[in-house]
């Protein structure tokens, strides 16, 4: 399979600051791939040398088969991008810069559909000013989309947004996917790489320092498993202990915690609670993270 | 490509002279600012002749004046729409559509252009009504000249733009810059009478030749009896351009 994007050993400093040290990564069609890390962990620079943007110092980059710098025109046609914190003229109403973004292109969307796609429909002769947080973003996704690009750039896309903006912005981003585009993001939001992201890789310090689908980071790095339940029962900790997978059953009545590792851990746990006839008053299950994985593999947390 | 390149042209300069009118301090500053002071001046030196200001021997046209205050505030709000831009990320997501860098600028200036002639045309209407008699220049010429003459300091305020640090910072650095200038362009005190080295960069300046060839129009000489000062602004016009572009920054 043909990639898509393909970085290797990508470098990039400003001045004596080294923003991205040595990035390497694929990135093949129609996946949702997310570059994760926290602020200043080269997510952008990354981004913005796929882009064209920026000129990488070593390193090699191909999109869609072109070079960034030496094919830029003719990758801009072909990609769609929307930058971190971008603003657009205050006083320009959505519709006026949906019909100037239609009109650098040679082959676009249909103005009226996009909008209503992304539901701005009502917001046409509204200034971009006057739109919410989440109305910005869906209308930069708007001009990302106007042309229908292969690839879509997307850069830190719903940070300062509210909950709930933050979901509708996803439900737009898988549904750009499930056209056929591929995406490439970044983040910082642990929780938005897990419920978006195919693949991710986590960068620290301008590395790459782990890369693989969700589940497969979570599965590595963090196997553990753990059961909270609440029960009036005597001798539940024993009960507990008879299970094969159980690494530690602790807790005072009436609240438990059962740790243990692996795919079955959960299923036996219940089949234990079952077959004891356990009274179980509450049951949940705490399940590792991209977040813990993160803290797992760089000592740290995201946003620390 | 050409083509391309025309159709972005157009449509960007027509959606940013749309944001401009929508925006009332840049509006009204630009084109209101220029008139009153030519009112106001006109009221108190007297418009057309070269009149003799209290006390100091030079030659004052409050036309004149008003006409490069048009200029200087085409450059502010230039800078002011540049450095916002560029903090908003606007710059940086134009240049990442197919539009050239040039389209980009070009329309900022075309719509400056735009405003340009019509605060010279509001100018001219309330100097026939209000001092009848001493507005007869020639319209056409005149136009063109201020026209040539902002075109070419505007190349000056992509170099401030350069300059200003963040969007807080224009309008400051931009006066900073810009009233020296003006000072310096002979339209208060003429040039020849300077200090040898003030008025080397005098000539280095594109407002004194603006106001040189602005005079020689009003006085009726004429762009052939100006020609040095006509090849000053495009050369000067070229080089601040050249200049520009190597220190500019589009984030």
């Amino acid at each position: 399979m043909i990639p898509v994007i393909a970085v290797s050993n990508l470098g990039k400093r400003y001045g004596r600051t080294v923003a991205v040290d040595d990035v390497s990564l694929e990135v093949f069609e129609g996946e949702i791939f997310g570059l994760i890390g926290p602020n200043g962990a080269g997510k952008t620079t990354t981004m913005e040398c796929m882009e064209g943007d920026r000129v990488p110092e070593k390193g090699t980059i191909s999109v869609l088969g072109l070079d960034p710098r030496r094919d830029a025109n003719a990758l801009r046609q072909r990609i769609g991008v929307q930058h971190q914190e971008a603003q657009l003229q205050k006083r320009i109403k959505v519709w006026e810069a949906v019909d100037l973004w239609r009109s650098l292109y040679p082959r676009v969307v249909d103005a009226d559909a996009l909008l209503a796609r992304l539901g701005l429909e009502a917001k046409r002769n509204a200034w971009f000013m006057t739109l919410s947080g989440g109305q910005k973003q869906r209308l930069f996704i708007a001009l990302a989309l106007i042309h229908e690009p292969e690839v879509v750039f997307l850069d830190e896309l719903t940070t300062g947004l509210d909950p709930q903006a933050r979901r509708a912005i996803w439900t737009l981003v898988n549904g750009i996917r499930d056209r056929g585009t591929t995406v490439f993001l970044t983040t910082h939001l642990m929780e938005e790489a897990e419920r978006l992201c195919d693949r991710v890789a986590i960068i620290e310090h301008g590395r790459i320092i782990e890369l693989g689908t969700p589940d497969e980071l979570v599965q590595k790095h963090c196997p553990e498993r753990t059961v909270v339940f609440t029960s009036d029962d005597a001798n539940v900790v024993e009960r507990m202990q008879a299970v094969g997978t159980v690494e530690r059953a602790d807790g005072t009545a009436p609240t438990y915690t059962i740790r243990g590792a692996g795919d079955d851990f959960v299923t036996n746990v219940i089949n234990i609670v079952a077959r004891e006839s356990i009274r179980v008053r509450g049951f949940r299950t705490e399940i590792p993270t991209l977040e813990d994985v993160f803290l797992k593999l760089t000592g740290h947390g995201i946003r620390d | 490509m050409q083509l391309r390149f025309l159709s972005g042209f157009w449509k960007l300069t027509w959606v940013e002279t749309k944001v401009f009118t929508r925006e009332p301090m840049g509006f009204v500053g630009t084109l209101l600012m220029p008139l009153v002071v030519f009112i106001f001046l006109g009221r108190v030196f007297g418009i057309g002749k070269p009149v003799a200001a209290p006390k100091v021997d030079i030659p004052f046209n409050a036309a004149i004046l008003a006409a490069v205050l048009i200029a200087i505030s085409a450059v502010q709000s230039l800078v002011a729409i540049i450095s916002i831009y560029r903090e908003g990320g606007i710059l940086k997501r134009l240049r990442a559509t197919p539009l050239s860098p040039v389209t980009i600028m070009g329309a900022q200036v075309a719509v400056k252009l735009v405003f340009t002639v019509i605060s010279l045309g509001l100018l001219m209407l309330a100097g026939r009504r209000l001092f009848p008699g001493v507005m007869h220049v020639n319209l056409f010429s005149f136009t063109a000249a201020v026209l040539l003459s902002t075109f070419s300091i505007l190349s000056l305020g992509f170099v401030i733009a350069s300059l200003v640090p963040t969007a807080r910072f224009a309008q400051p650095i931009s006066a900073a810059v810009l009233y020296p200038i003006l000072a310096l362009s002979g339209l208060f005190y003429p040039v020849d009478r300077f200090p040898r080295a003030l008025e080397a960069i005098a000539y280095l300046l594109p407002t004194t030749h603006a106001v040189a060839l602005l005079n020689g129009v009003w006085d009726g000489s004429g762009w052939g009896a100006h020609w040095l000062n006509v090849a000053a602004l495009l050369v000067l016009f070229a080089a601040y351009t050249t200049l520009s572009t190597r220190v500019f920054r589009w984030e």
